[in-house]
Parts: C-alpha cells; structure tokens; sequence
C-alpha cells in the first residue's frame, strides 16, 4: 500500500521546498568545482563560467602530485594521506579501544570497575577546545608533537562509543550467553565469536561517524602538528586561503577544496544506511 | 538492568579498560587539572616564580570588558546559528517525510553536507563571498552594495552565522527525519479525520510529538556552536575584524597560543569546562534512554 501523507499539501511544493535546500548545499560546492577548471585570469577577472571546462580536470591531477601554494614541499596527495591515515587511525583505534573496555565493564566484575567506567564517562565533559593549553603542554612532556601519535592518541578515547557498545552488549541474550558457557567457551573466544559479530551493525555505523570525525579534524592539528609534512588536506587548505589571497592561483585552490570534500563525501554517501544508523544512535 | 557477571578474574579485564583509561588519564584528566592549577596561579614576567592567586584570575576575566564581549557575542552566535540550521532540518525534513518520487535520492543530497569539514566549509564560503575574487561577493560590490567582510563586524558574524549553520543542517535533518518517521500513522490519520489541515495540524499535532527530538538537537547544537566552529571562524575571519567575530574559544586560542597568556587562557578553560557540563550531563541522560529503550 502506498503511505501517502498528504497533509494538503501539493507535491509541488515539497519538491520546490527540497529542491532550493538541494540547491543551497550543492550549490557553493559546484561553483568551487567549476571555478577549479577555469584559468586563474578568469577568476581575477570576474566571468566565471557555472559549467566547468572538461578539457581542464587535469589541474586536479596536477594539483595532487604538486604542492599546496601555501606550501610548495608537501604534495597534495601527502595532504590526503595523512588526512585518510588520521581518519582510519582514529575510527579504528576509537572502536578497538572502546569494544574493549565496554567488555570489560559489562561482563567482568572486578575492582574499581565503576571508578574505570566514570573515568571514561568524564571525557564527554572536556572537549578538547576547553583544556587547549595545558592538553598542549602533556603532549610536550611526552614528546608528542609534532608526531603521528601525537595526532592520533590523544583523541581515541570516547565516552559514547563505549556507552553505546555497553548498551548493545547488555542487550545481548541470555540464551546466547548460556550457549557459549556450554561450549566452554573462555573470555576471549566469547568476544571473537559472540560480541563482535552480533555487533557488526553498530562497527559498521561507528566507523562511518567516527572516520568523519578524524577526517574533519581542525584544531587537534593546528597546535600538535607544525611540521608541514603532518599537514592534513584540511590544515593545508585554510594555509593556502590565508597566505595566498593574492599569489596564489584561485583555480588551484578552488581544486584543493574539491579533493578535501571529496574522501569523506563519498565515505557517508557509499555507506548511508550505516551513517544514519549511527547518527541516531550516538552522536561522536 | 546490570547483567550479572559471567567472567572472574580481575587481570583480564584490568588489561581491557587500561587503553581507554590511561588515554583519559593522561591526556583528559591530567590537562584538565593542570588548567585548574594554573588558573589559580600567577606566573611573574620572567617565568620564575609562580604564586597562588586564589580566584583573582576569574575576577581579572570578569571585570574584563573584552571577556564580557566574547561572552555576549558567543551567545548571541550559538543563538543565531541554532535557530537557523534547525529551522532549515525541520522544514527540509517536514516535507522529505512527505512521498514524493525521489525522495530518497532527496535525502541523500540532504545528508552529504555533514561530511563537510567546518574548516572546509568556511573556506566554500570564502570562494563565493570574499569581496574581491569571491564569485558571489564582487558582483554584489559591482553592484553597488558594499559589501566587505573583511571590514564590517556585521557582516562578518553573518557570515560566519551563516557558513556554521550550513554545516549543521543536514544532521538536524536526519534527526527531525527520524523523529517525523516514528510518529504513529494512527495519529496522523485521527489528526487528518478531525479535519487538522496544513500548518494548523502541523503546529498541534506534529510539532509538539517532537519535543523531545527538539529538545535534544536543541542541546546538540548549541554545544555544535559554541564549541566545534573555531575551524569556521578561523579559516573565514581568524576572530576578526577586530574582535568582531572572536567566541570565547577563539579567545581561548588567541589569548593563550597567540599570546601566551597562560593564567588567563587556562581560567577561561575552567569557565569553558563548567559551561560544557550541563549540556553533557543531558547528552547522556538522553543516550541512556534512546539505547536502552
């Protein structure tokens, strides 16, 4: 049967409605992509054209083997690297370590284990835009600037990835449980062969959520990576917008936004049933 | 509902909390209390010698009129840019949860903007709205209208205003989506039989069934906007002009990185800290229940 809610409303008029909010997003981002194929001069001059020159998407190819304008020595696709190695290390490392102590809180009852659970639970209260300075200063101590770890590490803790693993594995059924007992089944042969797999959904949602998270990262980088070689695709796109405003050829950069927008569009578009999923279910 | 224990031993799952604890420890707990210890510390010019200074720190920040103006200006910011990006996800979601052909090709043109770094958002806006080579903004100064960002605090906020929402929108979106979708048809279809038409039914019948969805983004965003567009501020005004579009934690950034003021910066982290707990305590009364439901 066909659900229609018509609200008295013509079907026109949603379809204008959510054409003009289409528009309002697509629309800076196919202006960028037209401008990157246009020559410099046309920009400085002003007739930009709204259909992007095909015989120009070379400048993305040449964009990604040369350097940012701001930044000749890092080659573009050096950006993207450590944007992609930053995203994957993050989503990976957070999921690993969060699967990990949500077992331990929900299926092990030992000392301190509500001390370990609040100490977790603390870090939803002190993003790191609050503690900048003194998180800043602890990396120094450790000598992590200036470091992958460093860019890494200090962010793979999470409160609501842990929460929401405890809440899917006490949900878990008690006839499973009993089941992997009668098959002798040890701690950690439980975790491989029961959690993990009746989890997989929730994996999959976190993963997409989480590699936006570290692919969007800004602040993290600016103070713990000076060295241009840590540059992500993010950090190097703002450099060039603020040096270059009158050197650099507005083409290039216009393709070097397209390139930062592209790896996580896709990621949320190839897997939109799980983004949604874990949009609803946890939020970071 | 706790489940009871199925595994002894205290090693094992020692060894499985202690990744997430020692990164909490070390690089949460530990920062967060030296940001206390230093707000309540002096520092002389030299660096040599540092001395308690109780609460004068917080009392400097308050008497303070650039403190005060960042306060006032990031309220007035969080506001601007809640009340657009929901307004604009419950409108777009009203109408996608409406059957339409390709409407769910609608909803993935919705959704992709969330992918879309803040940063990297601001720097779309930059391209279209700078004065000079903007492709938006120099036809609006070849048209007469001054318009200059760069210069005027006004239209600097509004365009950040404006490049924070933006980035927002789709994740109010899917939310205001989800809340429209687990509405009971029954109550629809009781609303559509008392002869509740358009908005009217809307206003009663839909709006207040999702309070709850409204309440929560309600949260959400305004910790979205006090918190997560320092990348938007700082790629298309770095604070400016002047101080024009400088919210605390661009205060924050600039008084303590940029100049090195320490005591005053990490007193403004314990502000920060005390804002950002009210929200967070709600956040996780509201997770609670959605997961355990």
């Amino acid at each position: 049967m066909r659900r229609r809610l018509t609200w008295g409303r013509p079907d026109w008029l949603a379809h204008l409605v959510l054409g003009l909010g289409v528009l309002l997003f697509a629309l800076p981002v196919w202006l960028v992509f037209a401008g990157a194929t246009q020559d410099a001069g046309a920009i400085n001059r002003g007739d930009l054209s709204l259909l992007p020159r095909l015989s120009h998407l070379d400048v993305f190819l040449s964009v990604l083997r040369a350097g940012a304008p701001s930044n000749a020595a890092v080659p573009v696709w050096h950006m993207l690297m450590i944007s992609a190695g930053m995203a994957l290390a993050i989503a990976v490392g957070k999921i690993v370590i969060s699967l990990l102590s949500a077992y331990a809180v929900a299926f092990f009852r030992f000392r301190f284990r509500m001390v370990a659970f609040w100490t977790i639970f603390i870090t939803l209260m002190l993003p790191v835009e609050v503690r900048i300075i003194p998180t800043y200063a602890v990396m120094a101590d450790f000598h992590m600037i200036n470091s992958f770890a460093g860019l890494t590490v200090p962010l793979l803790a999470s409160a609501t990835a842990t929460l929401l693993f405890r809440q899917v594995f006490l949900a878990v059924p008690d006839e499973l449980i009993e089941a992997a007992r009668m098959d002798g089944a040890g701690p950690i042969r439980f975790l491989f062969d029961i959690l993990i797999p009746v989890s997989a959904a929730n994996i999959a949602a976190l993963f997409v959520i989480l590699f936006i998270y570290g692919w969007n990262q800004y602040l993290w980088p600016l103070l713990v990576a000076t060295d241009p070689r840590l540059d992500t695709i993010v950090i190097g796109i703002v450099q060039s917008i603020d040096t270059g405003f009158a050197l650099t050829p507005w083409n290039t950069m216009m393709a070097m936004a397209v390139l930062a927008i592209l790896p996580p569009v896709v990621v949320v578009v190839a897997m939109q049933r799980w983004f949604v999923k874990g949009l609803t279910e946890v939020e970071k | 509902m706790e489940r009871r224990t199925i595994f002894g031993g205290w090693l094992l799952p020692a060894a499985l909390v202690l990744p997430q604890v020692a990164v909490t420890v070390i690089f949460f707990l530990l920062p967060a209390a030296e940001a206390i210890y230093s707000s309540l510390t002096a520092t002389d010019a030299f660096g040599l010698h540092t001395r308690f200074a109780g609460g004068s720190n917080f009392a400097a920040l308050f008497s303070d009129g650039g403190y005060l103006g960042a306060l006032a200006r990031t309220s007035v910011f969080c506001a601007l840019v809640t009340a657009l990006a929901m307004a604009l996800g419950l409108v777009l979601a009203v109408f996608a949860d409406h059957e339409i052909r390709g409407r769910a090709l609608y909803r993935t043109l919705l959704i992709w903007p969330y992918a879309v770094a803040p940063a990297v958002a601001a720097v779309l806006w930059v391209f279209v709205m700078h004065p000079e080579v903007g492709l938006l903004g120099r036809r609006l100064n070849h048209a007469g209208l001054h318009w200059d960002y760069t210069l005027n605090g006004t239209e600097a906020m509004g365009l950040v205003v404006v490049a924070s929402a933006w980035t927002q929108v789709s994740y109010n979106f899917v939310f205001f989506l989800a809340g429209l979708q687990s509405i009971p048809r029954a109550v629809i279809e009781a609303a559509r039989l008392d002869g509740a038409r358009g908005f009217r039914r809307f206003r009663t019948i839909l709006l207040p069934l999702l309070m709850p969805t409204t309440f929560f983004l309600l949260i959400v965003n305004l910790v979205y906007a006090a918190f997560e567009t320092f990348g938007t501020i700082m790629a298309l005004t770095r604070g400016g002009p002047g101080q024009s579009t400088e919210t605390l934690v661009v205060k924050v950034y600039r008084d303590g990185v940029v100049n090195l003021d320490l005591s005053g910066s990490s007193a403004q982290s314990v502000i920060l800290m005390l804002v950002v707990i009210g929200p967070a305590a709600l956040q996780f009364r509201f997770l609670g229940r959605r997961t355990v439901a």
